[in-house]
């Protein structure tokens, strides 16, 4: 039944788009991200930086040719058993190359498909590790877990102060468990304690997770989960007057998580790829550009507050655009083979491939909820070497 | 020692309250159909998203929650009426598909309504309140959970012993076709029973969502699964067992998530063991203890084949 909707949701999307087509070729663009499930909300906002550069790019010329840029949309539901699905109709509808998935889990379920098909991909937010390595299709342009685990103990212990850390992820997510090892391994090395849970999915009671951390006289709550699980640990802690910070990866930057905040006294900080007002340009455009679609208003929170995802998925569309013009045809295997020398100037930053395919990073944004206002606050730019 | 247990509890207590109001409408459904409606959790998660969707076009507070209870006993007895009254004579399997179907309907029509986006509960004043007892800092709603459902499940028992629409049902529970000879409207019967049920699993989702804030499709499964597996643990059909059933359950769940804590700071274990993770095995595999070696339950009746 789900299967079915997704598939009549696809068609319906992608239908109107046949009807428009021009008389210019098309080369189509897999969007593979979650529209539903737990990380749906954070999905949505990645697409929506897609279909803002579609929007300001619907060209690429290509060789000689000038083609129309398609985006051919895939649900994998936020879940590892419906990914494959959503891998297999982005396959089968002939993709050049494909841009996601937000979640490392369903990246890594996915990705075979895109291989066995000699598709390329390009992870926008995925970061963990095994996304891109041991494989030549998937390539990313953000930091990864060990980076930005590396990141928030070095901020945990020598900014806040904090000795001991209570981490908490949701059972059987690579994400969340990889980014949570990381931080551990980090953290334990700078010389702090670290106490580690695990909540099934599906769980929506965080009173007694937060109780543990409060008992073990954690100083900091750190949970890269999912928004949907987010939203509630926030405001779960704000019931409790909890007194440790609650610390987060990139999944946490989102509106959503800053409104659960917002009126509380719980302090939040993540770690990011983008904050708001580091390109004006950029800022103003999107933002004209949410506020004219009411849609793309609603799949944004309600709010015009450019979530870094959304600014990831905009600089990922420009780089599957270079990679098809270095390919010189629509071919997705030559575009494969012109991916690793692809560079750009990106609104988050530079980019330019490793040897496993990763982007070259060293800074991450740190940022915090202004409780006040609900909006996310500009803390510092973290290096790490 | 107490200090370390007591918040644990408390948020147990809290959870069984509301898996009670939902088991209840589990137990009431089969004592009268023999029937495990499936559905049900899916009924209590509809409930959630209508009172976002009633407060969000700005009814106000007091009304919307008058509201959601109407609804939501107007979604239960249509269920009943759209996919179960026309399979009455129909072999029970048929029956339970339908309700599988139903509760997979429900949940893509939400998903469809909300587009997968988690939605925010409103937040109602008062139970939404932080207070502080002893050792514990918790919503007002953990108070109130188990109190109005001690008091709702009372007026519920009284229903059914000292009315005649409860005399009814105690009737059809007993035998549905002689019942029927007798001349109950068997029908009138059913309806109030799915009515009763759908608006006590409405009041469970006021004081869960309130609590756990976030409302998608698949809010229901979850807290429906556990309370089925406490009518089941209590005996189905015994509304008491369903609801000593819920608050063991919740309670039960709750120390789990803590134990690590407890045993830790009593000096018994010296590093965490992460035991947190099984607090959801374990409700499961009591579920498959109990049936083997109490297929009746705590409070059940026992099944007598009619020749």
């Amino acid at each position: 039944m789900k299967k079915l909707m997704s598939i009549l949701l696809v068609l319906a999307m992608v239908l109107p788009v046949f009807a428009l087509a021009e008389d210019l070729p098309v080369v189509k663009l897999g969007v593979y991200e979650p529209a539903s499930g737990d990380s749906g909300a954070g999905g949505k906002q990645e697409s929506l930086g897609i279909q803002y550069a579609n929007v300001e790019t619907p060209t690429v010329v290509i060789g000689d040719q000038e083609y129309k840029v398609e985006l051919v949309y895939a649900d994998n539901g936020s879940s590892t058993d419906k990914a494959p699905s959503a891998a297999q109709q982005l396959v089968a509808s002939g993709v050049s190359a494909v841009l996601g998935s937000y979640g490392s889990g369903v990246s890594i379920a996915g990705s075979q498909y895109f291989a066995d098909a000699g598709i390329p991909a390009i992870g926008l937010t995925c970061t963990n590790p095994q996304v891109t390595s041991g494989n030549s299709h998937y390539f990313r342009i953000c930091f990864l877990d060990p980076f930005q685990g590396t990141v928030l103990a070095n901020y945990a212990y020598k900014t806040l102060g904090a000795r001991t850390a209570y981490c908490l992820a949701e059972l059987g997510n690579d994400y969340d468990v990889g980014l949570v090892n990381y931080f551990k391994q980090a953290f334990v090395e700078l010389g702090g304690m670290v106490i580690d849970d695990t909540f099934p999915t599906g769980n929506s009671d965080f009173n007694s997770y937060l109780n543990n951390a409060a008992m073990y006289g954690a100083d900091v709550f750190f949970s890269p989960v999912s928004i949907a699980y987010s939203t509630q640990i926030v405001q779960q802690a704000a019931a409790q007057n909890v007194t440790f910070p609650i610390l987060g990866g990139d999944t946490l930057d989102s509106n959503v998580v800053a409104n659960a905040a917002k009126g509380t006294n719980v302090k939040v900080i993540i770690t990011t790829f983008y904050q708001e007002g580091a390109n004006p340009a950029f800022d103003e455009g999107f933002k004209a550009w949410l506020n004219s679609d009411s849609e793309a208003l609603t799949n944004n929170g309600g709010n015009d507050i450019i979530s870094a995802v959304s600014v990831m998925g905009y600089d990922g569309y420009y780089t599957a655009l270079e990679a098809l013009k270095a390919a010189g045809t629509t071919d997705s295997k030559a575009v494969m083979a012109a991916l690793p020398a692809v560079t750009l100037i990106g609104v988050s930053g530079e980019i330019a491939f490793d040897a496993t395919g990763d982007a070259i990073r060293t800074s991450a944004f740190v940022k915090t909820v202004d409780t006040a206002t609900g909006d996310w606050q500009f803390v510092t730019e973290q290096t790490v070497e | 020692m107490w200090n370390t247990v007591f918040p644990y509890l408390l948020s147990g207590i809290s959870v069984g309250g509301q898996y009670a109001l939902i088991a209840i409408g589990y137990t009431m459904v089969y004592g009268i159909l023999r029937l495990i409606n499936f559905a049900h959790g899916d009924v209590f998660m509809v409930a959630g998203i209508v009172m976002v969707y009633v407060v969000s076009s700005g009814v106000p507070l007091w009304l919307s929650i008058l509201l959601v209870l109407l609804i939501t006993s107007l979604i239960g007895f249509l269920i009943e009426r759209v996919a179960y009254k026309p399979l009455r004579t129909a072999p029970r399997m048929s029956v339970m598909i339908s309700a599988i179907g139903v509760s997979y309907t429900l949940q893509n029509l939400v998903l469809y309504i909300t587009g997968g986006l988690n939605q925010i509960y409103p937040t109602i004043p008062w139970i939404s309140g932080s207070v502080t007892i002893g050792s514990a800092t918790t919503k007002m709603v953990t108070l109130v959970t188990p109190v109005l459902t001690i008091i709702l499940v009372v007026a519920l028992v009284q229903l059914i012993n000292h009315t005649k629409i409860g005399m009814a049902m105690r009737a059809v529970s007993k035998d549905f076709e002689t019942s029927q000879l007798m001349g109950i409207k068997i029908n009138s019967v059913i309806s109030v029973t799915f009515v009763i049920g759908s608006f006590l699993a409405a009041v469970g989702s006021i004081l869960y969502f309130t609590n756990y804030t976030t409302v998608i499709q698949t809010s229901g499964a979850m807290p429906g699964l556990k309370a089925f597996v406490a009518a089941v643990f209590g005996g189905i059909g015994s509304i008491p067992g369903a609801v000593i059933g819920a608050f063991i359950i919740g309670i039960m769940e709750n120390i789990i998530k803590g134990l690590d804590v407890i045993l830790f700071k009593s000096g018994v274990i010296k590093a965490p063991l992460g035991l947190a993770t099984f607090s959801d095995a374990f409700t499961f595999a009591l579920l498959i203890v109990i049936l083997v070696f109490k297929p009746t339950g705590l409070f059940g009746e026992k099944v007598t084949d009619k020749v």
